[in-house]
């Protein structure tokens, strides 16, 4: 935990929780480099042993989709996070870094391009900083604001001009190729799907270790410099658009190679890709694992394939849900999960969490309880528009709901009510219970410094 | 470079902001070394001077040198790295930050570590060191690791001279550093000013006349946008046009309260 632990000091800040009792904590982790070794001995033994503990055709591909999100939602927040760059564009550099990736493969196929397959993924990321580089001086003259709608536009340009030049883009089929070419190195054809999973594996971690090392070095801390205040960042010498430039190259490079990956493991880039969905999805999920720690990112990223793979199995409403959840998030927690995670791991640190356990408990069945009124609803709702040819009923958690009988709307509305009116209750004694809890850390540190 | 005898130099510089000019015809002059205070009423202009120095805003017409090099028009970070920093009014820190780490973001360009993505900050020992040795200079070295924003007010205050003085800069510009402060806090404070731009040429806005007429060495009195008078304290305090402009009023309730 302590690599992450030390992020925490040295870069961001959690932000205000649910119980918005965060408002000025100083966190005072001292960690040790043994700890550091730990958490990146258990993440490489995470990633090589992940497909032998899950086996399932389904879990291969769900793993292989997780290495490279990973890579791609934290170069994202290269930008979001370490650079406070909101970009609603981020695909732009994923996805022509796909198509650059699967032309090579292509080439590579016709022997015209004498480059193993595993490095394939370079050409991405050649292309996602190529194409950062290209477009990033523009974005990058203003922050904030200006910087958001800018590369809104870009995206929204590259999104249209996939649509007019077919022959790179492949038009509405995309690209498609074969990554079983070239010379086989070591055996390693990349033809069974446990090969390429350990291909993005290795990128994966080698990316997030580059990553990491990134916001330790003077380039990242001014990064962090310029995301807390850029104007006095030019009075002490430093050009902010030099560095939001260099962060968007650099975030470019790594979101080109994890599209590169995305062109190894499909073997085919679809115009889509760059679009405006994509970055969404991009920027929704890194917000949910939470910007303001470095770890954050990774919880987002296997959330989205998640979401994207098993849940949408489960619910054809999930982006409804989706988007409750998202706004759910901004209103009470907007450092996102990781900062949830950070700060009960404080409050355990000081051995106060077990007092939190039983309002917890109180919280989680009153929202499941919320949330299985409100699904009922939104489940009715969404047969209602989308499928009532097949009938009046819809399953619903293993019981049976009518569309058409009032009775199934009133209970699901009774139940919803109920149990926001019980999660009001349960979140007003928790958000007490969390502030003294607070206080009492506050007092504690107090006391240690006057020691 | 050194063929000026000024470390700062203003000449006939104006700033207009559409039709107002607010900023008619400033000049003045900075010996190496020198403590400059400027003082005058509100509204006379002072921060705009400020800003025009440190390249905040570009001037008009009118020329500001530093060392011998004309800065007019150039952006601030390159006026800082020609050796000019600046404080501010409202502390404008890095808040998310710890105090160390702020001081160390302030280092980091003068000691030539620009943009360096191929180096780890801990290996950074001069840079570790000097951050250190300021933290100490500001009296804020128990508080290394706490974030900015969880500073006291005088504290931040502090942190400010920090980043400001940590770079090196051989000429520093003092935006009212003790705005805000109580009277016991400003006279440590004009203490720890003193000790912190020893050697250095100083340029402050200050309203406190005690520690105007303590601190400086010359005092430039701005009134609507001019240099109405540009002397030594006793000269200035004795100059009839500075009396009727602007001390007069001032200093006798700076007498009474002091009862002199």
């Amino acid at each position: 935990m302590s690599a992450v632990l030390k992020s925490a000091v040295q870069a961001p800040v959690p932000a205000p929780s649910s119980g918005r009792a965060a408002g000025g904590q100083r966190l005072h982790f001292r960690p040790l480099n043994v700890g550091r070794w730990v958490i990146w001995s258990v993440f490489a033994l995470l990633l090589v042993a992940a497909p032998m503990l899950f086996t399932s055709g389904l879990a291969m591909t769900m793993l292989s989709q997780m290495g490279y999100m990973i890579i791609i939602c934290l170069s994202y927040n290269l930008l979001l996070g370490q650079g406070g760059m909101l970009s609603f564009g981020h695909a732009v550099y994923v996805g022509l870094g796909a198509f650059f990736a699967i032309h090579a493969m292509n080439l590579i196929g016709a022997g015209r391009l004498p480059l193993p397959m595993s490095l394939v993924p370079l050409v991405g990321g050649a292309a996602g900083a190529g194409v950062a580089a290209l477009l990033g001086w523009v974005t990058t003259k203003k922050s904030a604001n200006t910087f958001a709608m800018i590369t809104l536009g870009v995206g929204e340009l590259v999104a249209a001009m996939a649509l007019m030049f077919p022959e790179f883009f492949g038009g509405e089929g995309g690209v498609s190729s074969n990554r079983v070419a070239g010379k086989a190195v070591l055996g390693i054809s990349f033809g069974p799907q446990v090969q390429v999973y350990y291909l993005i594996a290795v990128y994966c971690f080698v990316c997030t270790a580059a990553l990491y090392a990134l916001t330790r070095t003077p380039f990242g801390r001014m990064l962090n410099a310029v995301r807390d205040n850029p104007e006095r960042v030019e009075f002490v010498g430093y050009n902010t658009q030099v560095v939001r430039y260099l962060a968007f190259i650099i975030a470019g490079f790594f979101a080109g190679i994890g599209g590169g990956l995305t062109a190894l493991n499909f073997e085919i880039v679809t115009a889509d890709s760059v679009g405006g969905f994509r970055s969404g999805s991009y920027l929704l999920f890194t917000f949910l694992g939470g910007a303001f720690f470095f770890f954050g990112p990774i919880i987002g990223a296997v959330l989205l394939v998640l979401a994207f793979v098993m849940f949408s199995e489960i619910t054809k409403a999930w982006q409804i849900y989706l988007g409750l959840v998202f706004m759910f998030m901004v209103m009470f927690a907007p450092g996102g999960i990781s900062s949830l995670i950070m700060m009960n791991l404080r409050v355990a640190g000081f051995g106060k969490l077990r007092r939190l356990a039983s309002s917890y408990l109180a919280l989680g069945g009153t929202g499941a309880v919320a949330l299985a009124g409100a699904a009922a609803i939104v489940e009715m709702i969404y047969h209602l528009q989308l499928n009532s040819a097949l009938g009046p009923t819809v399953k619903f958690m293993g019981g049976t709901l009518n569309v058409q009988g009032l009775d199934s709307w009133f209970g699901a509305l009774f139940v919803m009510a109920i149990g926001i009116a019980m999660f009001e209750v349960a979140r007003r004694e928790f958000k007490r219970q969390w502030d003294e809890t607070q206080q009492e850390i506050e007092k504690e540190i107090r006391r240690r410094d006057a020691l | 470079m050194s063929a000026s005898p000024y470390a700062l130099e203003l000449n006939d510089v104006r700033k207009s902001f559409g039709k107002t000019e607010i900023i008619r015809g400033a000049s003045l002059q900075a010996k190496p070394g020198e403590r400059i205070a400027i003082i005058g009423p509100n509204g006379a202009g002072k921060s705009t001077l400020f800003n025009l120095i440190s390249g905040r805003f570009g001037v008009s017409t009118g020329d500001i040198r530093l060392n011998g090099a004309s800065i007019a028009g150039r952006k601030p970070y390159e006026i800082n790295r020609m050796g000019l920093a600046r404080s501010f009014q409202v502390s404008n820190l890095f808040v998310r930050l710890s105090v160390f780490e702020n001081i160390r973001c302030a280092v980091l360009w003068s000691m030539g570590y620009r943009y360096a993505f191929w180096k780890f900050l801990a290996d950074l020992r001069d840079a570790n060191d000097r951050a250190d040795e300021v933290l100490r200079m500001i009296k804020l070295d128990r508080k290394r690791d706490v974030l900015a924003m969880n500073l006291t007010y005088a504290e931040q205050r502090a942190l400010e001279i920090g980043i400001t003085i940590a770079g090196g800069a051989s000429v520093v510009l003092l935006d009212e550093p003790t705005a805000g402060m109580s009277k016991s806090e400003t006279t440590r404070f004009i203490q720890l000013i003193r000790e912190v731009t020893v050697g250095k040429t100083l340029l402050t806005v200050e309203h406190d006349m005690g520690v105007v007429f303590g601190l400086a060495d010359k005092i430039a009195v701005l009134v609507y946008g001019e240099v109405i008078a540009f002397d030594v304290p006793e000269a200035v305090r004795a100059n009839a046009k500075v009396q009727e402009a602007y001390l007069g009023s001032v200093l006798a309730s700076h007498d009474k309260a002091h009862g002199a």
